[in-house]
């Protein structure tokens, strides 16, 4: 475990102000300079002087009511609360006189005399703010008392003095799987109700009564935190100054006694977070305040749902098989890998040196993903390397690649701050990307437009304060249409910002694009039709975007798993040029990522036809890059993509792969086909934590490491690289990108990495958009976004600023072409798919965690009218079928979805959303067409054939023999 | 070639013809050929190359037309 010093970790007391103009004012003697609008209490926190609080913290606006953080000033009456009073040029503010300590002491008495005293059994001992204050103020006695007989007016004992009950103490609420809430502990200071508001922007809480009677509440007047609309993000028990709300994992272990930075390996946004410690015993995950992903917030994912780390399912031994039929046979590291090494080479020395290949994955660190396209490319000797971004992101990296000459986004996420109009579109950050979604929100609740493109009206539709100005509910599959047509509009309205065109973008082909969409048949009228969105709709949400303000578009799977993904994400670097919004604060293409390291994954060469930093294969001078720094030659041909490399094994040609930590059986599409093409290979080799669906097809099975037992790095949405730290040794003895290294050796390589950072430096000296990264560059500024070299020594938060990196922005026309995949008699409606709140991906972690209790099943989604046709009700099993296969799940009416339109999940493997999805895919980058499947619903008694059989399989497949 | 594989190969090249036909047409052709030089495995140009070798039946004509500029690949 390596040290490392927390930077300035304490509570401000009360947001920074953003102004310019400074303030010079006197503390307790001590001059000192802050921007106006820097409340007392803040400015005394820079002097270092901590003035008593209870109801402030610096990322919730002040609120005055705990009345302990009173001051006096020179001059003026009374003694106002520190927190609420700003700073004013040459006032003299006195933090400690004999008034105030009265004050304080006075108030804190009253507080303790309604608290319990148990602080030696309480689940916050030695983390409680309200012990640390009466600390502070010199508490040494409570006066207060209750009448030796009769009625005892506290909230924290069970019963009165009398040995009645007492009406005014609540039970603790234990109903959310992490955290309690114990009433009797509340001090009322409002900081969970405006975490709640504020911070995550639910609203689930309340205050109730008023006066004596005020207590917190979550939902209505019978809910409690489980029924309420609470979302479990921690922003209350974090923002809990007692120990009312408190982690249940802290009231079982005890504090923490160190704490290691690390980052979240859930989804894209990339949360910094403290991972509280005590021995090698993960206490809790606190989410890291100057992290600049989620400036201290978190989701109920990154911030609860680690238990999977510590699950009795984890496979800790390797292991291996003759046959996929057979049981599996528990081994040493070595036997393993040299059973794998030489199967391997025993392929290629039968089938060819193209016979075998890898995935890498897009939630292990970019060091290690970085050393397994090493692998195919250096010990393989070939290109045959791909990654989950495959399935995602890969028609962002063509799209954004053709327009703008980068393969990423071109914001931050601070970015949002500075929106006016966000235009979100096949994405719901809500589910998928929870704390973006909760700046998002932010933003919107304080007047940023929403325009929401979606055929579902997700979560992000509407919330506390604010509603989207226009929701295009378009079919699936028509995302190039209504893009097109928003383009069309600005373009023949001219509304289009030709200043900016003209100087960055190129002339000629710009006017090729309008002679293109201003085409009658691109009007919103002429689209309608097909796409289903009133023609006005459009038209309005096209003059919004374009002359709201600074416009943001935020786009995710929706936009991108089409069979016209990649002219999808043309469309929208189109719309972000023809209206200039690029390269400023508040406006941008951002692509939300999945994964954890989608972006990561992509940077390091996990594609077939590029090397680390998007550089083709076929340019000899990037190959002889990697082959002075291997020593081996590099092939010049492209590889299989992992769509390809399926078909190649159905066609017998492709017969080896290396998995490391991704389950194509669950995620990809066309099961059937999938598990076709893995039954035929002949060697399967799957690295992960689990024994995942993948695995029943495998021969060798590596037991991987999750993110807490490693040292490496993650590149969230932002391009933003941030450190993930060793938190406890491997489980299964060794980190993910030893085994690779292992494994490569085994094979013939000569690899003697002894730590991660020695990978990154091999991918700062080959990659010149990494050049300058290193782990103390990192280190120092806590994190880094990419292009970082010498022109930008400390990264780059955004991209194309002063012009495009391919020099003139390219307008590139973007014809609709329906897909293949069409309704008719046989399956006339449209499934599309997922995510939820509280599972991630295909749920191997999060289904392993207590967060089932939000969502134990995945769930079709039909409108009332279909289900009326065909006679279903809510809750009812049904048959979901399409031409590729058929499921069973149950029904969920809703009119969130549009009639025709049905809508389910991913997370559950006893569901197999992927048997029902076909093999179409994006026509630049095999990315499946996930996002349209045409299908029936129907009426149903249970599980399908194809479920019960794939169990009975599954349940054979995993059966593990112990080492003898 | 399986039938499905060759089905398949139709339909991805005549996908990618489709969004190349939108541009100037030696643009589109140039573009095409590069596409599938770019991304496409030599096994998958090999399965394409034997239909357009048979004619080209159920191909777009850019494809066709483009096929001179792709990269044959050597037998193995």
């Amino acid at each position: 475990m390596k040290d490392f010093i927390i930077p300035d970790d304490r509570d401000f007391g009360t947001p920074a102000s953003k102004s310019k103009t400074m303030v010079t004012l006197t503390i307790d003697g001590f001059d000192v300079t802050v921007p106006e609008g820097t409340s007392i209490m803040r400015a005394a926190a820079e002097l270092g002087i901590s003035v008593p609080k209870l109801c402030a913290s610096d990322n919730l606006e002040a609120f005055g009511s705990c009345r302990l953080c009173l001051v006096e000033i020179e001059g003026r009456n009374g003694t106002p609360a520190s927190c609420t009073t700003p700073v004013a040029p040459g006032i003299k503010v006195k933090t400690q006189t004999g008034k105030l300590k009265e004050l304080r002491k006075g108030v804190m008495e009253l507080y303790i005399s309604d608290h319990p005293l148990d602080c030696l059994t309480c689940g916050a001992n030695g983390d409680c703010e309200l012990q640390d204050m009466a600390g502070a103020v010199g508490l040494r006695d409570v006066r207060y008392e209750a009448p030796p007989e009769g009625r005892l007016a506290n909230h924290f004992a069970p019963r009165e003095t009398s040995g009645l009950a007492n009406p005014e103490w609540l039970p603790k609420d234990d109903s959310n799987p992490y955290f309690t809430f114990e009433p009797s502990k509340c001090i009322v200071c409002n900081r969970c109700v405006r975490a709640c508001e504020e911070v995550q922007g639910t609203f689930a809480l309340t205050i109730e009564g008023r006066g004596w009677d005020s207590r917190v509440h979550a939902g209505a007047a019978t809910d409690n935190f489980l029924t309420s609309d609470c979302v479990s993000c921690g922003a209350c028990v974090q923002a809990c100054p007692t120990g009312t709300l408190n982690e249940k994992s802290v009231i079982d272990i005890g504090t923490p006694e160190h704490s290691v930075l690390t980052t979240c390996a859930y989804c894209g946004v990339g949360c910094q977070f403290k991972a509280e410690m005590r021995g090698d015993e993960l206490v809790r995950m606190i989410p890291y305040k100057h992290g600049k992903a989620n400036h201290g917030h978190s989701c109920v994912k990154g911030r609860f749902a680690y238990g999977y780390a510590a699950h009795k399912d984890r496979i800790l031994n390797p292991m291996i098989r003759a046959s996929i039929n057979d049981p599996w046979q528990e081994v040493t590291w070595d036997e393993a890998l040299t059973y794998a090494a030489d199967r391997m080479k025993a392929l290629q020395e039968k089938y060819g040196r193209q016979s075998i290949g890898v995935i890498t994955s897009s939630r292990c660190t970019n060091e290690e993903t970085y050393l397994v396209q090493k692998l195919t490319r250096a010990v393989f000797r070939n290109n045959n390397t791909d990654t989950c971004a495959r399935v995602c992101h890969s028609p962002t990296g063509y799209g954004l690649g053709q327009t703008f000459g980068t393969s990423a986004g071109t914001q931050d996420f601070d970015s949002v701050e500075h929106c006016d109009v966000a235009l979100v579109i096949g994405a719901n950050p809500h589910s998928a990307h929870p704390v973006f979604g909760s700046r998002l929100k932010k933003r919107l609740r304080h007047g940023a437009k929403l325009i929401l493109v979606d055929p579902r009206r997700t979560e992000m539709y509407e919330g506390p304060h604010y509603k989207a100005a226009h929701h295009l509910a378009l079919k699936p599959g028509t995302n190039v249409a209504i893009l097109t047509a928003l383009a069309h509009v600005i373009v023949t309205e001219k509304l289009y910002d030709e200043a900016f065109i003209r100087t960055r973008c190129d002339w000629d082909e710009f006017q090729d694009y309008m002679d293109f969409v201003a085409e009658e048949r691109h009007s919103p009228e002429a689209v309608e039709a097909f796409t289903g969105v009133p023609a006005a709709e459009v038209r309005g949400a096209a003059r919004l975007y374009a002359t709201g303000g600074n416009a943001a578009i935020y786009y995710g799977l929706g936009v991108t798993e089409h069979s016209q993904g990649s002219t999808a994400v043309i469309a929208i670097a189109n719309l972000a040029m023809l209206t200039g919004n690029i390269g400023r604060p508040g406006v941008g293409v951002n692509p939300l990522r999945g994964q954890n390291n989608v972006q990561g994954s992509c940077d390091m060469g996990s594609f077939p036809h590029e090397l680390p930093g998007y550089r083709h294969v076929k340019n000899p001078e990037v190959r002889a890059i990697y082959e002075k720094a291997w020593g081996v030659e590099i092939d010049p041909e492209p590889g299989l993509r992992i769509p390809n490399m399926l078909d190649a094994a159905v066609e017998g040609t492709f017969k080896g792969l290396y998995c490391q930590g991704e389950d194509i059986l669950q995620s990809d599409p066309d099961t059937k086909h999938v598990a076709a093409g893995l039954a035929a290979m002949e060697c399967v080799i799957v690295h992960d934590i689990f024994l995942n669906e993948t695995a029943n097809y495998a021969h060798v099975f590596f037991p991987g490491s999750t993110f807490l037992e490693k040292d490496g790095t993650f590149t969230n949405a932002e391009r933003r690289i941030n450190m993930v730290r060793k938190v406890m040794a491997p489980r299964a003895q060794y980190a993910d990108w030893e085994v690779t290294q292992m494994f490569a050796n085994a094979m013939g390589a000569d690899w003697n990495y002894t730590h991660p950072s020695q990978i990154m430096d091999e991918i700062a000296m080959t990659t010149p958009s990494f050049a300058g990264v290193t782990y103390e560059r990192i280190e120092t500024l806590g994190s880094v976004q990419w292009p970082c070299n010498e022109k930008a020594p400390e990264g780059t938060p955004l991209v194309h600023v002063d012009g495009f990196v391919r020099g003139k922005g390219k307008f590139i026309r973007t014809e609709y072409v329906a897909t293949d995949e069409k309704v008719g008699p046989r399956f006339p409606l449209l499934l599309t798919t997922g995510r939820i709140l509280s599972q991630y991906n295909v749920g191997a972690q999060t289904r392993r965690t207590a967060n089932v209790v939000w969502h134990d099943q995945d769930v079709l989604e039909i409108h009332p009218h279909d289900a009326e046709d065909r006679g279903i009700r809510q809750g009812d099993w049904v048959r979901l079928a399409s031409r590729s296969g058929e499921t069973t799940l149950r029904a969920e009416i809703t009119d969130k979805v549009s009639p025709g339109v049905v809508y389910t999940t991913f997370h559950h493997p006893d569901t197999q959303a992927n048997v029902i999805t076909t093999d179409f895919s994006d026509w630049a980058t095999n990315c499946p067409e996930y996002k349209v499947t045409a299908v029936q619903v129907a009426p149903s008694n249970g599980p399908s054939e194809w479920q019960e059989e794939y169990n009975a399989q599954a349940a054979l497949s995993r059966r593990i023999l112990a080492a003898e | 070639m399986s039938a499905n594989t060759a089905e398949k190969i139709i339909r991805m090249a005549n996908q990618i013809a489709m969004f190349m036909e939108t541009k100037p047409h030696e643009e589109g052709l140039a573009g095409l050929a590069n596409h599938i030089n770019d991304f496409w495995e030599p096994r998958m140009r090999t399965q394409l190359f034997a239909l357009l070798d048979q004619g080209g039946a159920g191909l777009r004509p850019l494809v066709i037309e483009a096929a001179g500029r792709i990269r044959r690949p050597q037998a193995a």
